[in-house]
């Protein structure tokens, strides 16, 4: 009974400097997020009221919301599946004895290293109308001059290509621990079996690198719904608006308008999507467990 | 017996390792050319910024007009503080908490888990909105701790303290306390020496991601006095500038430095850390 009332005490006592910060800068604020959702921005003149759904219903009827839920979209599905693609190949190509693979694995490696901030002004750079690499190069092959920031149709492809970039290297990392934990004696019973090398990767590798799929693919999400930096950076969300994502949405509203109430609830859809992006982790996790 | 990673059967011989290594190489040298463009870009005074001479002369100038036309030196303190600062909280209540939930039962420990792992899912670069608020309350507004305080209690380090520290064998802890060795004491002779490489491992990916990180920052500061590196140069390229490039190439590569120099020296130990980090 004392030992117990001990542990209790000692326990809490541990815990509660931890459990006091995150209460005050992680529980707290979600809740006060929510319920700053349901009141209007107080005003200098005009105190803040309630208004039930109103902020939701204008986030609703608001386009630029919808742009950046679509862009948002578009950006997920422009890098997540090729970065994963290539952090599988580059891992696969650095996990093989090729020549100098401790220099290609930095090479992979290092814009991950890099602040987004810093690598996002050297890629405003690259991309520079007439004077950046990009013009260079294809002026070279005759192509045109080409605003590639500034046009809405090619300004969101050019961020995805940065964050693909950034991203690859990182994912890399994890899919090498994998393979390298992956029994050669499975290598060696395939090749008496006679699978080819893709047979192998295909019907081995591949599936047994499925864990770490999955906690990339989740990463991979969650980086792509706090996109923010080199959109500061790199395009402040124009050219009308096609490089807006959300959380740069959240910041324009929060801290450009100063509209508190309405950043909340666009938070409000940050924040349901993450959770139900864990929730899907969760139940993911739990089927695999069960399959074993 | 093959060595891990390498031979086997099916590791590629002759051509197609050939083949497969040139492939490698050409997609690596894709991956540095950014940052090779903008490292020439820094080092050649700007009428080669995107003429590619071979001999063009060297040179620091761009180094030495950026230094002189920002108070980089400032940011560089400030980023150092901060990092510090964090690193040093972070490790402390993080192994506290690890602690109690490796080693300790009582009533409402899964719940207090459970609101921890909730941090995983609500990061604090989410909630900018309401924290704002909450240091203009606590007036901190423009300070290197209202940087740091969100990032302090951080879950991901107290869930991988927490598996380290499950790791280590009871018998030691039982051991140790019939000597006569107090809780803390326990804790800091017997589960931190044993938890070096998870230390080790979470310090370079907090250092890495403090001085890296940008948007949190930028909010919360506004003089040059609170300032960190990251959004030290984003004012600078922005504002103060106009469109030299080759002096913010040299800006953003002197910004990147510390940390791309620490990598390269300890490129291996990196690696490690980042996958210890990621598999749970």
């Amino acid at each position: 009974m004392i030992q117990r009332a001990h542990h209790a005490i000692h326990g809490w006592l541990l815990l509660l400097p931890a459990m006091a910060l995150l209460a005050l800068f992680t529980h707290w604020p979600a809740l006060a997020t929510f319920i700053d959702s349901f009141w209007s921005t107080p005003r200098p003149r005009r105190p803040a009221a309630f208004v039930g759904l109103d902020q939701y219903r204008a986030m609703l009827a608001d386009p630029v919301f919808w742009q950046s839920v679509v862009n948002n979209l578009w950006f997920a599905l422009g890098t997540i599946p090729v970065s994963i693609a290539l952090a599988l190949l580059m891992a696969v190509w650095v996990n093989d004895r090729i020549a100098g693979r401790a220099l290609v694995r930095m090479a992979y490696f290092t814009p991950t290293m890099l602040p987004m901030i810093a690598v996002a002004n050297i890629w405003l750079f690259f991309y520079t109308p007439q004077y950046g690499l990009l013009e260079q190069v294809l002026s070279h092959f005759g192509v045109a001059t080409h605003n590639w920031l500034g046009t809405p149709a090619t300004a969101l492809a050019c961020v995805i290509v940065v964050a693909i970039w950034k991203e690859a290297g990182f994912f890399m990392i994890f899919y090498l621990a994998a393979l390298q934990q992956i029994a050669p004696v499975l290598a060696e019973a395939a090749a008496l079996e006679g699978a080819s090398r893709w047979t192998f990767f295909r019907r081995v590798q591949f599936p047994l690198l499925m864990p770490t799929t999955l906690f990339v693919l989740v990463n991979a999400v969650i980086n792509a719904f706090r996109t923010v930096d080199q959109i500061i950076v790199m395009t402040h969300g124009g050219p009308d608006n096609a490089t807006t994502l959300l959380l740069y949405y959240v910041y324009q509203v929060g801290f450009g308008f100063w509209d508190t109430s309405y950043a909340a609830a666009l938070t409000m859809v940050l924040l349901a999507l993450l959770a139900a992006v864990s929730l899907c982790q969760y139940v993911l996790i739990e089927r695999r467990i069960h399959y074993r | 017996m093959s060595v891990r990673g390498d031979g086997g059967p099916y590791a590629p011989l002759g051509a197609s390792r050939a083949l497969e290594s040139a492939a490698a190489w050409l997609f690596a040298l894709l991956w540095l050319l950014p940052l090779l463009y903008a490292v020439w870009t820094a080092f050649h005074a700007p009428e080669f910024s995107t003429r590619f001479v071979p001999l063009a002369p060297l040179s620091l100038e761009n180094f030495v007009r950026a230094w002189n036309a920002a108070p980089f030196a400032r940011y560089f303190v400030n980023t150092f503080l901060l990092v510090t600062l964090i690193l040093g909280c972070q490790l402390v209540l993080c192994t506290l908490a690890a602690y109690a939930f490796a080693r300790f039962r009582f009533a409402g420990a899964q719940i207090a888990f459970a609101l921890v792992l909730m941090q995983l899912m609500i990061m604090p670069d989410v909630l900018i909105v309401e924290n704002y608020r909450t240091m203009a309350r606590l007036g901190l507004v423009d300070t290197i701790p209202a940087i740091a305080l969100p990032y302090i209690a951080s879950a991901f380090g107290i869930f991988l303290l927490r598996q380290a520290f499950k790791s280590v064998p009871r018998e030691l802890d039982d051991a140790a306390r019939v000597e006569g060795a107090g809780t803390i004491q326990v804790l800091w002779r017997l589960y931190v020496p044993l938890a070096k490489p998870v230390y080790l491992a979470y310090a370079l990916v907090s250092v890495s991601y403090h001085w890296n990180n940008f948007l949190w920052p930028l909010i919360v500061t506004n003089s040059v006095e609170a300032r960190p590196l990251t959004v030290g140069l984003q004012v600078f390229a922005s504002s103060d500038q106009g469109i030299d490039w080759s002096v913010i190439c040299a800006a953003t590569l002197m910004t990147s430095a510390p940390l791309l120099l620490a990598f390269l020296l300890f490129q291996r130990r990196f690696v490690q850390s980042f996958m210890r980090a990621g598999i749970r």
